[in-house]
């Protein structure tokens, strides 16, 4: 509601002064975030320039650091979260929104939320203990183990690797991109159905036809909301992949992400330059999510969602 | 007085016409609206508890207009979406009775509304043509649903001959691939109608078709109404009362009874209804003084 | 049409529709599948000691992690008491205040802010805290979880807000009451639910996070009731830790921990749920 500015009125002159700057807090902390970032890995960035993007040796002893498989591994293990998590989400925001009874809508719903609640260090802890034991022993020992002439199941079947975090990470993105793909479904109007129906056509033809065109902006920035989300995971990820820094082919070796590189050695990191590349590699993971997630934004910008329904 | 003259006196004083174009017709024999039309024969229908229909009975001649009017919530549009099972669709809403297309019952066990749909076409209140598509897909979305290809030149063929039977042909035949969007509210809402009849229904509904359109468009759309009765039986839902006069042959009048369900007055020559009803609920409502 | 094409299309239709419907049974499946498995571990370790013990040397059996909940506690109250006023005050000023450009930016960018991974939020809080102080904190731990939870409240306290009718507004400016008071007392306690149950949710994801306390509160297997004296612990540091060691007493207390953490979680988005339903 837009109120006149002035009231002459010491008490909302003070107030206004406040929620301004409590609003305006919002574009400082963005601002600090790079600013900051920037600040502490510009040691990194003089020193190593672009062929930080483009090395392949991370090798604190030496003081050489490149960024490459890290970057490499963030993109394909988020992107194997999507090409596992795509079909299902869809498929259940489908069922969620066009299939199934009232009655049953909200429990499954909320059911799924659920799920994005689940801290990511337990799921983490469940990656360890449950996850990667049936990778090893049903995955990469069994089934696709028999195909280690294809060089994406090659490697030892050590259980934890690209593989398993792709897994872990394709369950974590699974209830954003179901609950957002659900309400832009839901969000499409009834005639549209209608349309289609009283052309004589299926269930799966109305969806198919009338609903999923309708939508399809909104759904495709829902699965880069998920793709967003997959690649700042962190914890969860460090838990299942292993210490590998390689650009490989294969799924079942050990690899890092940005993010699982930052959080192992962060700690450990004992001179200046260390620090600096691992802070660099955090910006780095910055501007990726951030060019992410802003065009995901600008395509879902304009549907409504309530608030604080899912974590992001 | 007469309800004729008294009424013509009424629409002399507020100012609008009522005219009544049709011949005398002869009234719908049961014989062929059974061959040939629509048989309704005690439908009720219910949404969830609440019974919206009470033993609804009706003949729909073939290849005519038939319009069906009444005050607000008396069931005009449940009753038209029953004759197409599009009533169904909503949740917790259910229909008993028999609605004989061409003497077959669409609600026998056993009966696919997917068919009945087909074969029953319906154009809506509000244009909805399909918005990701242009104007010749929205024409031939009906044809090619999942599976049911038809070579090309069958597809072109068939959706120039929607449009023209449409009468929108000429308006939009260098527009074929634009955006449906871009077309006028008129022209959706005959788009809509080209639609419909590309997969060759044989009756079509039609649910206050004109309710969101400009006069002149209106009439364009009446105008079409009387040129598609010549192939199709046609049953349209209309709150307007001049309309339902200017446009059909038959008339249904509609009720709502007491308990909200909603009941079939009295149905016939459309000349008949307006001047010599035989109910007083019917003359009450087309006088005005109820409704 | 001929019969075999409505065949196909009525195969298509179930096969179609079927696939959809395992797909959601799968979703929920893995969640129930995951949760079984946190529970049935998890309450196997259960025992009051968890509550009460300290942590012993990894490998020795007995201990607890009361010290990880004390500090859970202190660094979730810390990020409430920083991050939940400032996060309701930017939506106040968005849904009140805020002239319409302006507005739409600091919306986006507080939705852009929302997707930025944690970890990013705890290197910057590093630098912009720890480095200045000389030392890992509570409060260090606390301003990023505050930061995390600042866009999250932000949005969510704006378009509970805005659901408060206009009228309402009108009728006390009508009254002669100025804007601010009318902000305070009717605005924000008709949205009160709103605001509580959005406060909830944020609560509910900092307590979940831990890679911004990595490099904030860093983890102290003692006691530590300090706020800005040292680094001190967090029940996910804790899971981290031991789920991470070789140490199968201490991997043990990582299940009952987690089971512990997500029980807490799922409560406060229950609550928060039936709060926003009841109303």
């Amino acid at each position: 509601m837009r109120w006149p500015w002035r009231t002459g009125n010491t008490g909302d002159a003070i107030a206004r002064v406040i929620a301004v700057s409590l609003g305006l807090s919002v574009l400082v902390l963005a601002g600090l975030l790079i600013y900051e970032l920037i600040d502490k890995s510009w040691q990194s960035i003089s020193e190593f320039g672009l062929g930080f993007i483009t090395g392949t040796t991370w090798d604190p002893v030496a003081r050489e650091f490149g960024a490459a498989p890290a970057i490499y591994g963030t993109l394909v293990s988020s992107l194997i979260a999507l090409v596992l998590a795509v079909p299902v989400s869809l498929g259940a925001a489908i069922f969620l929104s066009e299939i199934a009874p009232p009655w049953l809508r909200n429990p499954f719903s909320f059911l799924v939320e659920m799920l994005a609640a689940l801290p990511s260090v337990v799921l983490g802890l469940w990656g360890i203990y449950v996850l990667i034991p049936w990778v090893r022993d049903f995955v990469e020992k069994s089934t696709l183990g028999h195909l280690s002439f294809i060089p994406l199941f090659s490697g030892p079947p050590f259980g934890l690797g690209m593989l398993a975090a792709g897994l872990i990470l394709s369950i974590m993105v699974l209830p954003i991109i179901t609950a957002i793909s659900r309400d832009v479904m839901l969000a499409v109007p009834t005639s549209q159905r209608e349309a289609m129906l009283a052309l004589g056509a299926t269930k799966w033809e109305v969806i198919s036809g009338a609903v999923l065109p309708y939508c399809r902006s909104g759904l495709v920035g829902a699965v880069i909301l998920g793709l967003g989300r997959a690649l700042g995971e962190t914890m969860a990820v460090t838990m299942v992949i292993g210490r590998g820094y390689n650009i490989t082919a294969s799924l079942f070796r050990p690899a890092s992400t940005a993010a699982s590189t930052v959080a192992s050695e962060f700690n450990e990191a004992s001179y200046g330059l260390y620090i600096s590349a691992l802070v660099e590699l955090a910006l780095i993971l910055l501007v990726i999510t951030l060019f992410v997630n802003i065009f995901a934004r600008l395509l879902v910008w304009r549907i409504a969602r309530s608030p604080g329904v899912i974590r992001e | 007085m007469t309800v004729d003259s008294r009424h013509q006196l009424e629409a002399a004083i507020m100012g609008y016409e009522m005219r009544i174009e049709h011949e005398p017709q002869a009234p719908v024999s049961e014989a062929e609206a059974l061959a040939a039309g629509m048989v309704v024969r005690e439908l009720n229908a219910w949404y969830g508890s609440c019974q919206a229909l009470r033993e609804v009975n009706l003949l729909v001649a073939p290849k005519r207009i038939t319009a069906v009017i009444g005050p607000s919530g008396c069931g005009k549009s449940t009753l038209i979406r029953c004759l197409n099972r599009m009533h169904e669709v909503v949740p917790e809403a259910r229909a008993s009775g028999q609605v004989l297309l061409r003497g077959e019952d669409m609600y026998a066990t056993g009966v696919d509304p997917v068919v009945v749909r087909r074969r029953v076409g319906m154009v809506f209140q509000k244009p909805n043509p399909f918005p990701t598509m242009s104007v010749f897909d929205n024409v031939a979305a009906g044809l090619r649903l999942n599976g049911f290809l038809v070579r090309r030149s069958r597809t072109v063929e068939t959706v120039e001959e929607s449009l023209r039977q449409a009468a929108l042909w000429d308006e939009v035949k260098d527009k074929l691939n634009r955006p449906a969007t871009e077309l006028s509210g008129g022209q959706q809402q005959r788009l809509c109608i080209a639609r419909a009849l590309a997969v060759e229904p044989e009756v079509v509904l039609m649910d206050e078709p004109c309710s969101a359109l400009d006069p002149v468009a209106t009439l364009k759309i009446e105008d079409l109404m009387r040129e598609l009765a010549k192939e199709y039986t046609i049953v349209i839902v209309t709150h307007n009362m001049q309309q339902a006069a200017r446009v059909s042959d038959y008339t249904a009048v509609m009720m709502m009874a007491e308990d909200c369900a909603g009941e079939m007055v009295e149905f016939g020559n459309t000349r008949e209804i307006f001047t010599k009803p035989k109910e007083k609920r019917t003359e009450d409502y087309i006088t005005g003084r109820f409704g | 049409m001929s019969i075999s094409t409505y065949q196909r299309r009525r195969t298509t239709n179930s096969l179609m529709l079927s696939l959809c419907a395992v797909s959601a049974f799968l979703a929920v499946g893995v969640l129930v599948l995951i949760l079984g498995f946190v529970l049935a571990e998890g309450i196997s370790s259960l025992n009051i000691d968890l509550f009460t013990k300290m942590p012993v040397p990894e490998g020795e059996p007995g201990g607890g992690v009361a010290n990880s909940i004390v500090g859970s506690l202190i660094t979730i109250g810390l990020a409430a008491v920083i991050g939940i006023p400032i996060g309701i005050g930017a939506g106040i000023f968005l849904s009140e205040y805020a002239g319409h450009r302006l507005g739409d930016v600091i919306r986006f960018t507080a939705d852009v802010l929302t997707g930025v991974p944690s970890i990013v939020i705890g290197i910057f809080v590093y630098g912009l805290v720890v480095l200045r102080m000389g030392n890992f904190s509570a409060l260090a731990a606390g301003i990023a979880l505050a930061i995390i939870m600042l866009p999250i409240m932000a949005r969510s306290s704006e378009e509970m807000l805005r659901l408060v009718p206009h009228s309402q507004r009108e009728a006390a400016l009508a009254l002669g009451i100025s804007r601010w008071r009318t902000i305070l007392s009717v605005v924000i306690p008709v949205a009160q639910r709103g605001l509580v149950t959005g406060a909830l949710l944020a609560v509910a994801r900092a307590a979940g996070e831990t890679a911004p306390l990595l490099f904030t509160a860093l983890g102290n297997r003692f006691l530590s009731l300090s706020v800005t004296g040292g680094p001190i612990d967090a029940l996910p540091l804790r899971i981290y830790r031991y789920a991470t060691g070789p140490y199968s007493e201490q991997q043990q207390q990582a299940w009952a921990a987690s089971f512990v953490l997500v029980l807490t979680v799922f409560v406060i988005s229950l609550t928060a749920r039936l709060l926003l339903r009841r109303r």
